[in-house]
């Protein structure tokens, strides 16, 4: 995922005072290195502009773990605010987004492993799936007969955690294989096999679950 | 790294459009050795076709306006809860202080039951001081804190 896609919202008027232009002006008079270093001094306006151009990413990312929007939302700001306290541990020459990406798994494994604080932490009944705009027709027609986007969201949850959070980046967040590797603090050789084996699972639970005559597309 | 893995990276590479024509020829030699591989391409193609159609959906448009207000409060919130337990933890050390004052000067109360009483809070004290500095040590010390469990 681009820079600027996750940035699409990062112009809208701000919650602690500033206004649009004065926002504009501080985006592009600053790069995110500067921004970071204010952010280590405790700049809460610095940290706002980083949080506001990574939320969604974050969002993706938290949902690939939690499977829920709520979850997902949660997990993602309690990451922030954890990076915020941290900032005096980040090390400039790492990127912002691997960097909180760590805490952000750490925390949900931390949070999953304490099961008695999150019960229900992975709820399967969110359907975080939907057609792209322009679908090719013979797909559009397989997926609105079937109800194919929530059994593909139920199988992918289905998978193990390293599997479906492979799935998620590469599959629907976009991610190249340098970035996976970067993120999961994995070698390019290990996100290929591991993507191929989540994909290889994958197909196997949704040959399952769709019967045969249904599945040419 | 054997024939069977590269194999598996190139079908990876394949269905992510990113394989080169080398690559590509590389692939169909590597199918010729194992065939059934072949069944599995087709069938991972057509998976990837359906995932390709699709997208997570993205929350409201409010989701995202209220975004960064939410961790503010977060970060605000946490640094309440800092000064709160900071002056608790005075407040609380004060009344302690002169309670064990109160007692140790109050000449009714019988020496044993001052005795008792003293003990107890010093035990609490150490008892206190000594997992704090556990949690302090081990903090700074243990190199697998960070690893995945």
């Amino acid at each position: 995922m681009s820079d600027h896609e996750s940035n699409t919202n990062a112009a809208k008027p701000s919650t602690c005072g500033y206004s649009i232009y004065k926002w504009q002006a501080i985006r592009t008079s600053l790069n995110e290195q500067s921004l970071l270093e204010r952010c280590k001094k405790g700049d809460k306006q610095a940290f706002e502009i980083i949080v506001k151009k990574y939320m969604k990413r974050a969002y993706f990312s938290a949902l690939a773990l939690t499977h829920s929007q709520d979850n997902a939302l949660d997990l993602s700001q309690e990451a922030f605010v954890r990076a915020y306290r941290s900032m005096k541990n980040f090390n400039p020459e790492m990127k912002f987004f691997t960097w909180y990406y760590r805490i952000l798994k750490n925390l949900f494994l931390n949070l999953k492993r304490n099961t008695s604080k999150i019960k229900n932490f992975t709820s399967e009944g969110y359907e975080a799936l939907e057609l792209i705009e322009e679908p090719s027709a013979d797909v559009r027609e397989l997926v609105e007969a079937n109800d194919l986007h929530n059994i593909l969201w139920k199988n992918i949850n289905q998978l193990e955690d390293s599997q479906r959070e492979i799935i998620i980046l590469k599959d629907f967040q976009d991610y190249s294989y340098k970035e996976i590797s970067e993120l999961l603090e994995i070698p390019v050789g290990t996100v290929m096999s591991r993507l191929f084996n989540a994909r290889k699972n994958l197909k196997e639970r949704m040959c399952e679950c769709i019967p045969l005559r249904e599945r040419n597309i | 790294m054997t024939e069977e893995e590269k194999l598996k990276e190139l079908i990876v590479k394949l269905l992510d459009n990113e394989i080169t024509d080398s690559e590509k020829i590389e692939l169909n030699r590597l199918l010729e050795k194992f065939k059934h591989y072949k069944s599995e391409i087709e069938e991972m193609k057509k998976l990837k076709e359906v995932s390709r159609n699709m997208k997570l959906k993205t929350p409201s448009s409010e989701v995202f306006d209220t975004y960064w207000t939410k961790v503010y409060n977060r970060i605000e919130r946490g640094i309440a809860w800092i000064i709160f337990s900071i002056g608790a933890v005075i407040l609380i050390t004060y009344g302690l202080f002169k309670a064990v004052e109160e007692l140790i000067s109050d000449g009714k109360l019988e020496t044993i039951v001052k005795i008792g009483i003293i003990g107890v809070l010093a035990g609490l004290v150490i008892l206190i001081v000594s997992v704090i500095r556990e949690k302090i040590i081990m903090g700074k010390t243990d190199k697998y804190k960070e690893v995945k469990r």
